[in-house]
């Protein structure tokens, strides 16, 4: 398949701004949307709007037959035990609010201990912190080292008996590193500390097969993987999700309920209270098989194509501080996050803007990586397997235009 | 005391011409980017959290002085386009009485674009600098 094929399946990329071609390059904040997606969103908004797995009738038996069959695909996708261990949420900062809600609950004592990874997303620390706080219990940090690999080398000593679950990015969503998880499972799992892995950036990109990783648990937002905004997926290791209390009552979640007691419902309903996003959520199965189908071979050595242009065009400047360097085996993806020697972050994306790019500027939802770096934020242009090398050809040169037109 | 040759309307009006002499967005930052260039220097000591403008993506600091019945105003930030824009709110309303900014609408600002072209972070920002702005001159009425 070649780019311009891709391109035609995404309609939201023929747009223009200010008169000039979109240049979309803010795709891990959101990704857009291939046709298969909308039509399946507008056709469950039309044709499937009824309450799901209660009701007799006949739109809410294939309402609830959609929702379901996302459920099927999603455990394909991340290749999990069981369709019991697919909980579906409204993101991945709610997955990782459920987790640390009734993880702490369940297995949190004070004094216990939790780790995130210094390069974490906001929505991978603040819940912990408040977990912590509930708890009584102390939040671990990861150190990232100058080029933005996780400093594994401290893990093993960070890591005590103590230590009840260790947070971390698959991909950070400033530094576009691929962590390496596998390890880090296998350091924390020796010392019998669990591990929550956020694949917000990894599940588009790279993908992932839960049982080769051996995390306990993994999270993603729909809405960076093709899929409708206001959908998301915990994965969780059965025998954990059936231990921890459930996260909010109501709806779904329930089996009998009486003023004398109530009993929940099992897996995986006992998670999904209240009314369920049924427009939205069925979009990931045709959003994960596109993610699927673009992560074919000629595809990917075009997408290596596009980022190695980009890395070495950035790299060779030197008014350009790049975070997040690749080194060794070859591990980083299409998202680079930068600062310019004189120019503001925001001045370049207000130009930018100007020129038909969207990009990102500011914090990223990462204050404490930006005070790691000693900046106030930085820009990131984040590739998409549908943006071309024209593209990215356009955006360097632009980029060059707007810095001179600052410094 | 220096006297004011022009009107606060007078002044607007001819920003108002300036900025339509461009018909691309992007002139009219490079004309922006010059006035951020050229504003007068804001001392290192006054980037105290006080005079930190909230809203803002780019750090915004704004002061100001009551000096013989008019006020004065100074600015900076890290951010040149925003200091463009502080550049056009001072040269408008710096020198004036606080009667004259109390009884102005602002509404300038609308005329030329500004606002509908912002970011959202940076618009919250502008709105920000006026009401500063707006509040220094009701304080001193």
């Amino acid at each position: 398949m070649t780019v311009e094929e891709v391109r035609k399946q995404f309609p939201g990329l023929s747009g223009t701004v200010y008169g000039k071609p979109l240049v979309y390059l803010d795709n891990a904040a959101t990704i857009q949307r291939p046709a298969s997606v909308i039509d399946k969103w507008t056709d469950l908004s039309v044709h499937h709007n009824a309450n799901l797995h209660r009701a007799v009738h006949k739109i809410a038996a294939e309402a609830t037959e959609e929702y379901e069959s996302a459920r099927d695909a999603v455990r394909t996708f991340l290749n999990a035990a069981s369709r019991e261990e697919i909980i579906f949420t409204s993101g991945a900062t709610a997955s990782i609010n459920l987790v640390a809600f009734c993880f702490g609950e369940a297995f949190v004592r004070p004094g216990d201990e939790i780790i995130v990874s210094e390069s974490e997303h906001h929505s991978n620390i603040v819940p912990w912190q408040m977990m912590c706080e509930r708890k009584g219990a102390v939040l671990k940090v990861l150190p990232v080292d100058d080029d933005g690999h996780l400093r594994i080398d401290l893990l093993e000593d960070l890591v005590t008996d103590r230590t009840r679950l260790c947070c971390v990015a698959q991909i950070s969503n400033v530094l576009g590193i691929i962590n390496p998880v596998k390890e880090i499972v296998n350091i924390c799992h020796s010392k019998g500390c669990l591990v929550l892995v956020d694949g917000a950036q990894g599940v588009v990109h790279t993908g992932a097969d839960v049982r080769d990783l051996g995390c306990d648990f993994y999270v993603f937002s729909g809405h960076k993987v093709y899929a409708a905004p206001g959908t998301g997926v915990l994965y969780g290791r059965r025998e954990l999700l059936e231990q921890m209390p459930p996260y909010m009552g109501g709806g779904e979640m329930i089996a009998t309920v009486k003023f004398s007691g109530t009993t929940y419902a099992p897996l995986p309903g006992k998670y999904e209270a209240g009314t369920q996003n049924l427009a939205g959520t069925p979009t990931l199965k045709p959003a994960l098989e596109m993610a699927e189908t673009l992560r074919d071979k000629d595809l990917t050595e075009y997408g290596e194509k596009v980022r190695d242009y980009v890395l070495d065009s950035l790299l060779s400047d030197e008014r350009i501080r790049l975070f997040g360097v690749p080194r060794g085996t070859f591990n980083k993806i299409p998202l680079f996050s930068f600062t310019v020697k004189g120019a503001h972050h925001e001045d370049l994306a207000l130009l930018l803007d100007k020129m038909g790019i969207a990009v990102r500027s500011g914090q990223m939802c990462a204050e404490p990586l930006m005070d790691r770096y000693g900046v106030t934020g930085m820009l990131r242009a984040s590739f998409a397997p549908y943006n071309t090398l024209e593209e990215a050809e356009y955006f360097i040169k632009s980029l060059g235009r707007a810095i001179s037109m600052l410094v | 005391m220096k006297m004011m040759e022009k009107t606060l309307k007078e002044v607007q009006e001819e920003i108002v011409d300036d900025f339509s002499m461009y018909d691309e967005w992007l002139d009219k930052y490079e004309y922006l980017i010059e006035l951020g260039k050229n504003l007068s220097s804001y001392p290192e000591e006054g980037k105290t959290d006080d005079k930190l403008i909230k809203g803002c993506q780019s750090r915004v600091w704004l002061d100001w002085n009551m000096e013989e019945g008019r006020l004065y105003f100074s600015a900076d930030s890290d951010a040149i386009i925003t200091k463009g824009i502080i550049s056009l709110l001072i040269s408008v309303y710096s020198g004036r009485t606080p009667e004259e900014i109390a009884g102005d609408d602002f509404s300038f600002l609308e005329r030329i674009g500004l606002k509908e072209n912002l970011s959202p972070t940076r618009a919250n920002g502008l709105v920000s600098m006026i009401q500063t702005i707006r509040r220094a001159a009701e304080s001193n009425l």
